[in-house]
């Protein structure tokens, strides 16, 4: 029989699911960060001097930069000129159905749960597989352009679109907005792309899976996501890595638009390799992601469930410019053995009657770091702006932390800032009383979790919700009761 | 159906249990008595399998199974139940989810299919109503925020639901107002029956008034001291422990 202490310690044994990796002939670049890449990387995609230029300028502009020391754990030692910035599944040509992408690739993702099999895929989610730097494959194309929907790589949309890329490219995270959106914005590789044309109501939940498989390099995707007049769009990406020795960096940028009376959800479910027990190898997850509301009475909406990765370090934000608009933040943090989560937003409330809440769960176990850091800032001109944030803590075992950093700049006399903060632990007679009923430990556990989280897995679309509740069993079991 | 030989159990390194016997046969009702920290939830606890309690010494056996040998929710899903002196509130777990979690992992362990959806529902309406449980708490958050009376009521109500082969309860009336005690006392007596057996600890001789136990028993330091029949909760209503303490004393002293 098992006690509490020692199914907390069993957790960390707990393997990695998508620890695999698959044997395919790949295009890599060698090592190395310098002017020479960015201009291959550039060519390879067949991508247009301007695009280029603003490659250069975001190379320019990391040049400049240091590493930030604000952030609650030690920056760990990257060496960015010993990676790799291209890898590429090798093809022999342009690929037009999914029938020609590699079979290998395909059971890769279908191994991952993500059938590219468009008669097979989820009902009414389409999906755009990225494999290391480049996307493999987008399903459901031709049904979402019958309606205008653009959704596709965001190589394919430099080609195809390259009005529309050009135009919001850069507009929320600047080239030079931190060291890692300038790295991102000098040497990203692929990504995706997302146009909703005015009044169109996006008729399918949009997906886009990462997986790094390649080692040695990082991965840098992009996502752009414009939401036109009166539209809506719900957007997910999940991710996963193989397991590795060595820590891999990921630092992708997230932009997104939304015009007047538009909607953005963008949820993601991240589920990076961790690294092992000791805390060895797993994935950096370094990221910008940002939102503007540019039109009156928008609204965007960003839904995390973080359970990967060695380090999680990322602030999903909005900037709420059109009055009326809305933002919203729901966010669960999951960290255990050695993992460390040092994540939340940052809300700017510009245009008047502007509103936001943030709900954020952080759940620590075995040696796991957690830290939520949060700003809402209100401009002068946001009159009657308001803000909610509710910022749980929950522990499990004795050797986790825990800590919040809300930090809050009214300039405005009308606006109405609300917190509240709790930290619980989930304690061994909670545990025992559940036994007692018959329920054994790591189901306790899942149900004490389940129930702390109800209120951001709720935001989720059903099918992920039921997935990302089965990734936080998985994550936790043996950790807790 | 539940046999305790000679338990000696201690927690903290401080020895609670000092040799208890007691035998308990189907169908039966016994109270157990005693003084403010005796070791009645110590042996409540023991039984239900707490784990910073250490049995030093002795056997327990259900139903011709070695009961110390299980985990705590195996021992619920072989039918014991304990009915907590101090029920812990779980924030955020509904008390209707927890309750068919809890019914389906003792009807998977039995080889019974889960209740689902409307047959669920059906026995829980059922079972409220035997035990007159108010149907508001079935949706809030188990047990928290409920008041003392309201949490030992939903114990029954679990109790009802669950049915167990033995009920331990711990000072499941103190904390009751009087209407509430008859309830409760009504409830237990409806799932009396004579595969189900009952412990039922209380200070009060009240309790035992509508519930009419079998067998009372004193727990004093530890040991049960003396064994009786109703009548024997009466004279301690009447005497107090005192006069069983000096007999004790005399007996160990000859
Ligand atoms: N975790 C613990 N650490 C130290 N001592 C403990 C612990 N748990 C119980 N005890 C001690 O064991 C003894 C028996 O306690 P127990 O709760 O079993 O008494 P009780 O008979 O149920 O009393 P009451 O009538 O007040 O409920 C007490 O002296 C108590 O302080
Ligand atoms: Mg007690």
């Amino acid at each position: 029989m098992m006690n509490s202490n020692e199914i907390i310690d069993d957790i960390a044994n707990k393997e990695y699911e998508f620890g695999f990796t698959t044997d395919i002939e790949m295009d890599i670049a060698p090592p190395g960060l310098n002017e020479d890449i960015i201009r291959f990387i550039s060519a390879k995609k067949n991508e247009p001097e301007w695009l280029l230029e603003w490659r250069l300028k975001g190379f320019a502009a990391f040049k400049k930069m240091q590493f930030p020391k604000w952030q609650h754990f030690e920056m760990p030692e990257l060496d960015l000129q010993a990676l790799s910035y291209y890898a590429a599944p090798r093809k022999k040509k342009q690929l037009n159905s999914l029938d020609e992408v590699d079979p290998e690739l395909l059971a890769t993702f279908e191994k991952l749960g993500i059938p590219l099999n468009e008669q097979k895929a989820l009902a009414g989610v389409a999906v755009d597989a990225v494999f290391d730097s480049v996307s493999v494959a987008t399903t459901f194309k031709g049904k979402l352009k019958e309606m205008g929907v653009i959704f596709c790589s965001f190589g394919e949309a430099v080609q195809e679109y390259p009005d529309l890329v050009r135009k919001y490219l850069g507009t929320v995270v600047p080239h030079s907005d931190n060291i890692f959106a300038a790295l991102n914005s000098a040497v990203f590789s692929d990504g995706s792309f997302t146009y909703i044309p005015k009044g169109v109501r996006c008729p399918m939940e949009l997906s886009t899976y990462f997986r790094i498989n390649a080692q040695n390099t990082g991965q840098f995707e992009r996502t752009l996501i414009v939401a036109d007049e009166g539209s809506y769009v719900s957007y997910l990406e999940g991710c996963t890595a193989p397991m590795r020795d060595e820590n891999q960096l990921h630092a992708a940028v997230v932009e997104l638009v939304a015009m007047d009376h538009a909607e953005i959800k963008y949820s993601t479910v991240q589920n990076w390799y961790p690294g092992d027990k000791d805390g060895k190898g797993g994935i950096y997850n370094f990221v910008t992601k940002r939102g503007i509301c540019k039109g009156n009475a928008s609204k965007i909406s960003w839904t995390q469930v973080e359970t990967g990765s060695a380090i999680t370090w990322k602030y999903p934000s909005v900037i709420l410019q059109g009055d009326y608009s809305e933002g919203e933040f729901y966010s669960v943090a999951v960290v255990r053995n050695k993992q460390i989560a040092d994540t939340g937003t940052k809300i700017h409330h510009i245009g008047k009657g502007t509103k936001s809440r943030i709900i954020s769960k952080g759940i620590s176990a075995g040696r796991g770091d957690n830290s939520y850091r949060g700003l809402v800032a209100v401009g002068p001109r946001a009159d009657n702006a308001r803000n909610f944030t509710q910022c749980d803590s929950l522990l499990i075992g004795n050797q986790c932390g825990s800590h919040t950093f809300p930090y809050i700049e009214s300039r405005n006399k009308t606006a109405m800032i609300e917190h509240e903060a709790t930290t619980s632990k989930i304690g061994e007679d909670q545990i025992f009383y559940l036994n007692a009923r018959g329920i054994d430990t790591e189901k306790a556990v899942a149900l004490i979790v389940n129930g702390y989280v109800k209120e951001v897995l709720n935001q989720l679309p059903m099918e992920f919700a039921v997935e990302a509740q089965k990734l936080l069993s998985i994550t936790l079991e043996g950790s807790v009761g | 159906m539940l046999t305790i030989k000679n338990l000696h159990a201690e927690v903290e390194g401080k020895q609670i249990l000092k040799g208890i016997n007691l035998e308990i046969g189907k169908g039966e009702m016994h109270a157990i008595m005693g003084p403010n920290g005796s070791g009645k939830s110590s042996l409540a606890s023991v039984l239900a399998g707490r784990e910073n309690y250490t049995v030093t010494e002795g056997e327990v056996w259900f139903n011709g199974k070695n009961l110390l040998d299980m985990s705590p929710e195996d021992r619920a899903r072989e039918g014991v139940f304990l009915a907590f002196q101090y029920p812990v509130e779980i924030p955020g777990v509904s008390n209707l989810n927890f309750l068919k979690t809890a019914l389906n992992e003792i009807r998977t362990y039995k080889g019974l299919p889960a209740l689902e959806g409307r047959e669920f529902l059906k026995l829980t309406k059922e079972k409220q109503q035997l035990v007159d449980f108010n149907a508001n708490l079935m949706n809030r958050s188990l047990n928290e925020g409920f008041s003392g009376g309201e949490k030992k009521r939903n114990e029954i109500f679990q109790l009802a639901m669950l049915d167990p082969q033995l009920a331990i309860l711990d000072e499941t009336d103190s904390g009751l107002d009087i209407d509430a005690l008859r309830i409760v006392s009504n409830g237990v007596n409806k799932l009396r029956d004579a595969e189900k057996s009952f412990v039922v600890i209380t200070h009060y001789q009240r309790l035992l008034e509508y519930i009419v136990p079998d067998f009372v028993h004193v727990l004093y330091n530890g040991r049960i001291i003396k064994t009786g029949t109703k009548e024997l909760a009466l004279e301690l209503e009447e005497r107090g422990y005192d006069w069983l303490k000096e007999e004790l004393h005399l007996k160990e002293s000859v």
